[in-house]
């Protein structure tokens, strides 16, 4: 455990600078209400401070700056106010309120542990779709020239075009047809993801090197020998490098599906916060989607760990 | 060696082409193998010795002349599984076990599962790896992964052997007692051997016959007939006869330098 220190040193860091950027980054509201309540500011009158940089406004009222920590609907919320917020639109929502699964049977649809469930459903189904259409297209781009000179230079181009530019079109185009809910926001998803995986595994197919393939060759074994016995599990490892950026990609895939849509999950529960200036709301859903994305990278780094185990290759 | 030569090679020719102008690897390269023969070729690097070994197992092309294995072309002799190739690292499938790298060309030659098994403990105990079979590469020191990969390369007896400096990445102690084990081997199993290497004792101590090559263009400069017996024990390398045959072998190398 000697590498606790950092990274508790990284944390408290990261805390820290944030309460200081609080400070100047609430200061004009602060002395506005501070004003309002009838205490004494530098200078007097919004209009006046206008122009005045806010540093200087810290620097003049640093009696009022406690109070840009507990602002509501701060500019930037301070890490307790996104804490609180984190507690009660999570365990408190769903254990004590109203709508709360406690009391209602059914998750609520003002906790984040709701929207967390339907972002997560249309990530884990557009990286399915994405991974497998990526190591399909790996392998077809691997075993044809025509398809690595054909396919390869358009799924580069796929990932040139900003994706918040593409969304709206895609469920638009999705909707005149018939679907909607999760799937469009999955094909988002996928649509992310696969290129990661496409990158990854054509380069895992081509990691055995010609001493491998000359043996193969002694052999005169076939294509789909050497395959199967050597180009699949030798691309193993790349193939989980790779997953691990694809579901991080397909979690931001979900929730920029979610931001037209606003019907329910992370993406419009940001968007949603940012509307009404719900900062605090905005800031807990960011981390609680941070949040996910770690464990789901983590969890595939578990089965990772697991699969070289299972393989051999590792002890 | 009244029997036809396992390898006749003629007037071999292999020229590549590369972006500096036409490489010639092979020129005018004839040499006939007989059945039973321990052959070494020794030579600096360029001269073409690992590129002839490749010609004979079908993985170069060579661009002319005429090269026969079992009175073959190259390419059918390795699509009949004529040979098994040892190269220089031992190149053992990380995913699978010592066993398993063995089963490998079993696998791909369509054995069935219990003549697989079978052959799997036969050639582990002809490499003295018997009891390894379930550890991984990984758990397996450099030398004794070098002998699981000339098990692989025994396995579906073939009665040709070709190897390609196997035992150059290994140190010198570890590389004596594979050459012993090797040379046992070879008596054991009369299987016709094909050995490329740049140590001078390796190849009079192994073969029967030792061809020098030069570079530039690579070449055959001198075959060496030896006169060492079948018998060899590792100090039959302080004897007179040994060190005229190095001797013989060190001045065919000088020669090849010569010409440059």
């Amino acid at each position: 455990m000697k590498a606790l220190g950092p990274i508790l040193a990284v944390v408290a860091a990261i805390i820290a600078l944030w309460y200081a950027a609080a400070v100047p980054m609430n200061i004009a509201e602060v002395l506005t209400q501070a004003e309002r309540a009838g205490a004494v500011v530098e200078p007097e009158g919004a209009m006046n401070r206008r122009d005045v940089s806010r540093f200087v406004l810290v620097l003049r009222n640093t009696e009022h700056l406690a109070e840009s920590w507990s602002m509501e609907r701060a500019r930037l919320p301070a890490p307790h106010q996104i804490a609180k917020e984190l507690w009660v639109s999570t365990w408190d929502e769903e254990v004590n309120g109203r709508r709360g699964i406690v009391k209602s049977g059914s998750l609520s649809n003002r906790s984040l542990i709701y929207h967390g469930s339907i972002t997560l459903s249309a990530t884990i189904v557009g990286f399915l779709i994405g991974s497998g259409l990526g190591i399909l297209l790996a392998v077809g781009i691997v075993h044809s020239k025509t398809m690595d000179m054909s396919v390869m230079p358009w799924a580069i181009v796929s990932q040139t075009i900003p994706i918040v530019a593409l969304a709206p079109m895609i469920i638009v185009v999705l909707y005149s047809i018939g679907v909607e809910g999760l799937l469009p926001k999955a094909v988002i998803s996928a649509y992310l993801s696969f290129f990661p995986v496409v990158v990854g595994m054509v380069k895992g197919l081509r990691s055995p090197d010609a001493m491998q393939t000359d043996l193969l060759r002694t052999y005169s074994a076939s294509k789909p020998q050497a395959f199967w016995m050597l180009r699949l599990p030798a691309s193993v490892p790349y193939l989980f490098a790779s997953l691990k950026i694809g579901i991080a990609a397909s979690l931001v895939g979900a929730i920029v599906g979610e931001l037209p849509v606003q019907r329910g999950g992370l993406g419009a529960r940001m968007l949603g916060g940012s509307y009404y200036g719900q900062t605090e709301q905005l800031w807990a859903a960011l981390l609680f989607a941070a949040a996910l994305a770690a464990i789901l990278v983590w969890l595939i780094g578990w089965i990772e760990a697991k699969t070289l185990r299972r393989m051999g290759v590792t002890p | 060696m009244n029997q036809s030569p396992v390898i006749s090679a003629s007037h071999l020719d292999l020229t590549f082409q590369t972006n500096d102008g036409p490489v010639h690897a092979l020129r005018d390269v004839s040499l006939d193998i007989g059945k039973g023969e321990f052959v070494s070729f020794i030579g600096p690097s360029g001269c073409g010795k690992t590129t002839f070994l490749r010609c004979i197992a079908g993985l170069e092309a060579p661009t002319g002349g005429t090269l026969t294995v079992n009175g073959l072309t190259p390419d059918a002799a390795r699509r009949s599984r004529a040979y098994g190739y040892v190269f220089q690292a031992a190149g053992l499938y990380p995913w699978r076990t010592i066993g398993g790298n063995i089963r490998l060309p079993l696998e791909i030659m369509g054995f069935s599962k219990e003549e697989q098994a079978e052959r799997v403990k036969r050639t582990l105990e002809l490499v003295d790896l018997a009891g390894f079979e379930k550890k991984f590469p990984w758990q397996l020191s450099g030398g004794m992964q070098q002998r699981a990969s000339i098990a692989r390369a025994l396995a579906f007896d073939a009665d040709l052997l070709l190897m390609d400096e196997p035992f150059g990445a290994l140190d010198e102690i570890v590389r004596d007692h594979l050459n012993e084990e090797l040379l046992k081997l070879w008596d054991r199993t009369g299987k016709t051997i094909g050995f490329v290497t740049h140590s001078i004792p390796e190849a009079v101590y192994l073969s029967t016959k030792i061809v020098v090559m030069s570079p530039r263009p690579g070449r055959i400069t001198d075959v060496i007939e030896s006169t060492l017996p079948r018998e060899r024990p590792l100090d039959i390398r302080d004897s007179a006869e040994f060190i005229a045959i190095a001797h013989r072998v060190r001045d065919g190398l000088r020669a090849g330098h010569i010409d440059d």
